[in-house]
Formats: C-alpha cells, structure tokens, sequence
C-alpha cells in the first residue's frame, strides 16, 4: 500500500541505485581503463611511425648535406697569347682548342716549384677535376678579353680532394690506404695556407647532366627529364583518366561490362609497375619502334600506370557530391552535361586534383619500367625534346647508388633529398588546392 | 457503385455545375512504374486542375514521390526505372517524342524535400536557370528577372543586400524559398514539391505554406505532405494513396471530413487520433 502512495519513487529508485551500485562503477572504471589503453597505443603507434620517418630523414640528410658543397682551388693563370692563340685571331674555334691544361700545370709549376719529377707534377695535377681545363676555355669564350692576362681562378677540386676536405678521407692513415697521396696532402696544406682551396656552394650539382667524374656530376638532366616525363604522363592521363571517369559515374548505364570494367580499373592499378615497363618494351619499342631512352615513350608508360589511380580517385570524387546538387540541377532543366560539368565537376575539383597530383608523385618517384625501356642509360646531355635520351630522378639515384666513388654517396643523398622536396612540393600543392577549391553545399 | 468510383477518379466529371470547369493542366492514364521488377504504381488516374494545389497524401513507401518525379521525368535519372501508361501536360504525351525530358523540367519545376541551394551565391542560384534557357540577354534583365523570383517567393526582403552571399548560408527556411524562387526563375506551369516543409521548423513552415498559396494564382502546384493539417490548409484536391494506388481523389474539405473509401478514413483518423 505504501509503495502504491508514491509512484515517483518507485519509478526513479531503482534507475537510480543500478547506476549506482558497485558493479556499475566498476564497469565503468573498465570501460575508461580501455579507453585509456587505446589511447597509448595509438600514440606509441604514432610515436614508432615518426621515429622511423626521423631516421629515414636523419639517415639520408646526413649523408647527403655535404654534397651541396663543393671544394675548388684558386690558381693565378697566365692566359698566354702565344700558347692559347699564337695567330692573334681570336678565333672561338682556335680558342676552344688550346690546351688549358698546360696553363693549369704552369700555374701549379709556379705555386709548388719543388715538384719537378714528371711523377709529382702528375700528382699535382690531379689535385684538380679532369673538368678544370674545359672551365678555363669557358672562361675564354665568354670573355677572349682574358687572353694575354693573368688572372686567379676558382676552379673544380678533384673529388677526392674534395672528400678528403670533407674529412670522409682520414689523413691519419697509411698513404696506401687513401685516395690522397702524401704529396697532395701537403699541396692541400699548403694550398689552405695561403687560402687558396676552399668549399662553396656546389651548383654543378644542379646545373648538369651526368658525369663519370663525380665532381662534374649534376641532376639538371635528370630533373628536365623528368619534367618531359611528367609533362608526357600528365597530358595522357589527366584528360583520359578525368572523361573516363565522368562517362562511368555519370553516364554509364550500370550492366555487367561496367561492372567488369570497374573491377579491371581496380586490378589495373595494383599491377607491379613493371610489367606497365615489359608492355611498353613489347609494344612501343618493339612494335611501334618508338626510340629507346626517350622520355615521350617512358611518359606513355607511366600514364597507363597513372591512369587506374586517377579513374578511381575522380570516381570516388565524383561520388561523394551529394545527389541533391544533381537533382538540383536537373530538376530546373539542365542537361546531363550541364549538371556535371557546371555542377558536379567543380565540387568534386579538390578529389581529383588531388588523386591526380598524387598519381603524378607516384610517377615522378617510378623507376622499374623506366629501366624497361631504355631510362637507365648514361646520359650526359641535357635532354633538349621529348624524343631526346633521357634519364628521370629516381633512376639518376639509382644509377648513383650503384657508383663505387665515395663521392657519388653523397651525392645520391643529395639527389635523394632534391626528389624528396619535388615530392613535398607537390603534395604541397595538393593540400593548397584542395583548401582553395573546397566549398560547402 | 461502378460509376461513382470511377467519378471519383475523374475529378472534372463531379465538379459543381454552378462553378465553371477548372481546366485540366496534366493528366495520369493508368500509370504503371516499376524498379527493376518491382511494381511501385498500380495504374495510376488521376486529373491536376489549373491553378490549383494539389495534395498526394498516404503511408511512406506507397508511391507519393514516385508519382510526382514521374511528372517531370525525374525518374529516368534513376537507373532500371520502367514508366508504363500515358501521362499529359496540356494534352502532350509527357513520354511521347515531341517533349524533350530537359526541357520539361522548365516547365514542370520541382522542389525537394530537403533544401538543396547549389554551393553559389544567392544571385547565381536563381541566375543559372535562366541563363542555361537563354531566358535573359543582358544582366539588367537577369537582374529583374532574380529579383521577381525572390519576390515571388518572399524572400526578397531577407536577401536583397547579401545577393553575391551563398545560398548555403541562409536558414532552413530560407534555403527552400531560395529553392522555390529558383524553380519559379524558369517560368514553369507547374511546380512540384515533395514534402518541402518536413525538414523545417513551424515557422518556416507556415511562411511556406502561406507562400504556396500565393503561388496557386500563377502556377499549378502538386504538393506531397505527410501533414494531414498541411494538406488541408494548402489544398484544394486531394488525393490519397495506399500501396501503390490512388484510392480516391476528390475536393480537400470532401476527404476529411467525408472520404468514401475506409483505407482514407482509417489513414486520416490515425493521424488525428
Ligand atoms: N530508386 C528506387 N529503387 C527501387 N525502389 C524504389 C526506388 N524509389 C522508391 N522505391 C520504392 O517504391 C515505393 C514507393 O516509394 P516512394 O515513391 O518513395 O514512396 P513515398 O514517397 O510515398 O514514401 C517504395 O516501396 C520504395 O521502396
Ligand atoms: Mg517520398
């Protein structure tokens, strides 16, 4: 009867004591402990991925700063008249046809007057790139004015003066045991004395093509190849990839050969690269005969590559625009056409910039069926068109990986860190543009 | 027992002899629509007046919207959707080949359940109807013609300084007037609108509804609510389905307050308890 008097009671009394009871709070105290423990784990999951990121970066940095430096030695050069144009004519040809390495052994002759014997003159001479010659007949070419002069000179440090500046060659060592003999150890000395050798900023490095010599060595010829790839790629895939996207999300009428062709899509892009390479070999080399090397063939490679990852990202694009903007548009008589490329296209603008700039980093960081096709050779020159040989970034690495120069090692960090930064560069962008181009609807 | 029923289904044939004859401004003939294999209109008759709002109440799932996206071909954007029967616009086949299914929807406007302004500005949401028909040449007339349309819709006074603003911005409210007035931008003869108020508060709603009303003198309006009250007060037909059949169709007063059929009276006095 009591119990009946007070119906407000018994209706929250019982609610109340179960969220109260021991069990209750127990469960809770549970329910955060795991919470918690989530909680640290995703951190120290965070925590490993960074730290190994720290590595990978720290790892590649520190071999690699240094060669953004370069040594070079000062030498006081008498351009002589009678040696370098006995005739007075001033003729480029004649100019460019002296012999500027006796002009670099007279000068040496002068600084280090002790080495006489045919043996130290040579050591000496090594002191200096096999390129310090070609440097000076630049020199004259761009200036003819410095015949019959004398003038001091930086020119290219051999590279195993410029390791040994760097320190990556132990003076402390048996003289058989390093790439620097004694005699040049003192020349170095004495050189730094008078402070005639030093380091400064390496441009060759971004000014040139490849080179034997690793002080001559540069990534420009990788880097245009690149571009001409990418340009190749991206004027194939982005276009292709982009309308045939468009057709399967907004036109084609859902059958089995949509449905097989998606699924196709999909494997297409988990295929190793390689065999994108073994395709253009067989079918652009072989059978179209197009030429070996060149970036135009690696860009047609690289785009059927690219071309599933760009259809899926615009796809999945396309798909996230809401279907009322379609109705929208529609619904006050729009054509089909219209409505996407008015509507749905620019709201799905920021998915596909960015699937296309990070199919495009892929590109610029493959180098599998780049080797298929001929990517790998040596190659000096600046590429000058798309049908020039070429090598791109990540094979102008691979290739100086495999180089025994000590040298080169650095110099492979140095290429590594520049592909790096074209990378953030463009990922960079992607970000950008996808804040610029977002919209709400 | 036979003739009354069929009266009923043609709605001209049982108007008062006192008042003239409404015009018919679209007409369904035994309309039959199917996704895929399944059926989701039994044959449906039914005659929309001229000038009058026209209410499609019934259960969820029993054909409302079907109906309607069948009167502006919305349903052919949806894949495997099959439209059997004849259906008219001023005595036209609507899916015959003389009408063109863009131009229809000009013609025949629709506003959605829930408001979806395109992500532009005011001004170019109703702006980009009448540019696509080439109704307006110049900007002073595409001015006029984006401020007559605000004012039709009542919205005018709201949004008359913040026109280049997005439309996105505005109130729940305000995003379905805004799509009112971008569907009246096209000087349509008919606007449809699937349950436009369902996503707003009751004061939104009654300026809606209020709007509606206005809105009858210049255009025809089929209008599908949930809202039994709605219906009554926007309405001047109404027609009740039920399982993918229009049950019966008559003056809005007549079916509450006397619907023939026991499936309306049953579905009406659910509603009101
Ligand atoms: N796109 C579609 N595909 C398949 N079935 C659909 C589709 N749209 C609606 N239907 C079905 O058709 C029937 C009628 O739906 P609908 O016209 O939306 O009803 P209402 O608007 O009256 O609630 C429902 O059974 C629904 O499941
Ligand atoms: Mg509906």
């Amino acid at each position: 009867m009591t119990e009946l008097a007070d119906p407000d009671v018994r209706a929250v009394s019982p609610a109340r004591s179960r969220y109260q009871s021991d069990e209750f709070v127990a469960r809770l105290r549970r329910r955060y402990a795991a919470e918690q423990r989530f909680k640290y784990a995703g951190m120290a999951a965070i925590g490993l991925a960074s730290l190994m990121l720290v590595v990978l970066l720290g790892s590649i940095i520190s071999q690699g700063y240094t060669a953004f430096q370069q040594t070079s030695i000062a030498l006081d050069i008498t351009f002589d008249a009678a040696e370098i144009d006995p005739q007075g004519t001033r003729n480029p040809e004649v100019l460019a046809q002296a012999n500027y390495a006796k002009l670099i052994r007279d000068s040496l002759g002068t600084v280090f007057p002790e080495a006489t014997s045919r043996a130290d003159r040579r050591t000496l001479s090594d002191l200096l790139s096999s390129g310090a010659p070609f440097e000076l007949a630049m020199m004259v070419r761009d200036d003819p004015s410095l015949v019959g002069t004398t003038k001091r000179v930086w020119l290219t440090a051999s590279d195993d003066v410029d390791q040994f500046m760097k320190g990556f060659i132990p003076r402390n060592v048996a003289e058989t045991e390093r790439r620097v003999n004694d005699v040049q150890v003192a020349a170095i000395d004495r050189l730094a004395s008078k402070d005639s050798i030093e380091k400064s900023f390496n441009t060759t490095l971004f000014t040139a093509g490849d080179s034997r010599e690793p002080e001559l060595a540069g990534i420009w010829g990788a880097i245009v190849g690149s571009f001409m790839t990418l340009a190749i790629t991206m004027a194939l895939a982005v276009p292709i990839g982009v309308s045939a996207a468009i057709y399967l999300e907004e036109f084609a009428p859902k059958r089995w050969w949509t449905d097989l062709i998606e699924v196709n899509i999909n494997n297409l892009a988990a295929v190793p690269s390689i065999v994108f390479g073994l395709l253009g070999l067989a079918v652009f080399l072989n059978f179209f005969g197009m030429p070996r090397s060149a970036p135009v063939v690696g860009g047609v490679v690289l785009a059927l590559m690219t071309l599933p990852i760009i259809i899926i990202a615009t796809r999945a694009a396309l798909k996230a625009v809401p279907p009322s903007i379609r109705e929208a548009a529609l619904g006050i008589g729009a054509s089909p056409l219209q409505t996407v490329l008015h509507h749905v296209l620019p709201l799905a603008m920021p998915g596909i910039l960015t699937g296309t700039i990070i199919g495009m980093a892929h590109a610029l960081g493959e180098t599998a069926p780049l080797l298929m096709i001929g990517m790998v050779a040596f190659i000096v020159d600046i590429p000058g068109g798309f049908t020039d040989s070429a090598t791109v970034l990540p094979v102008q690495i691979y290739m100086w990986a495999d180089s025994p120069e000590r040298a080169f090692t650095e110099r492979t960090s140095a290429a590594i860190m520049i592909l790096l930064g074209f990378l953030v560069l463009m990922n960079g962008l992607a970000v950008f543009l996808r804040k610029k181009f977002e919209r709400r609807w | 027992m036979t003739t009354q029923t069929q009266s009923r289904m043609g709605a001209t044939m049982n108007a008062p002899s006192a008042l003239p004859a409404v015009p018919v401004k679209m007409q369904a003939r035994d309309v039959k629509v199917f996704y895929g294999a399944k059926q989701a209109l039994k044959g449906i008759n039914l005659d929309i007046q001229e000038n009058r709002v026209m209410a499609l109440i019934g259960p969820s799932g029993c054909g409302k919207s079907t109906f309607l996206r069948c009167l502006n071909r919305m349903n052919d954007t949806i894949e495997n959707c099959r439209v059997e029967g004849r259906l008219t616009i001023d005595g036209d086949d609507i899916y015959g080949r003389d009408i063109d299914p863009v131009q229809l929807r000009a013609r025949v406007g629709m506003v959605f359940q829930k408001p979806n302004p395109f992500p532009k500005s005011i001004y170019d949401n109703i702006a980009y109807g009448p540019r696509i028909h080439g109704m307006a040449s110049h900007r002073d007339e595409m001015d006029e013609v984006v401020q007559k349309s605000l004012q039709r819709a009542g919205l005018w006074n709201e949004v008359k300084d913040r026109l280049r603003e997005p439309g996105t911005g505005l109130s729940g409210g305000q995003q379905q007037r805004l799509c009112i007035a971008r569907a009246i931008a096209v000087s349509p003869d008919v606007i449809l609108m699937d349950e436009p108020c369902s996503a707003l508060d009751p004061i939104a709603t009654a300026h809606i509804e209020e709007l509606i009303d206005e809105l009858r003198e210049n255009y025809t309006i089929v209008i599908v609510t949930h809202n039994m009250q709605q219906a009554a007060r926007v309405s001047q037909k109404t027609a009740f389905f039920h399982l993918g059949d229009m049950v019966e169709c008559d003056d809005t007063e007549e079916i509450f307050t006397n619907p023939r059929d026991e499936r309306t009276q049953g579905y009406i006095t659910g509603r009101y308890g």
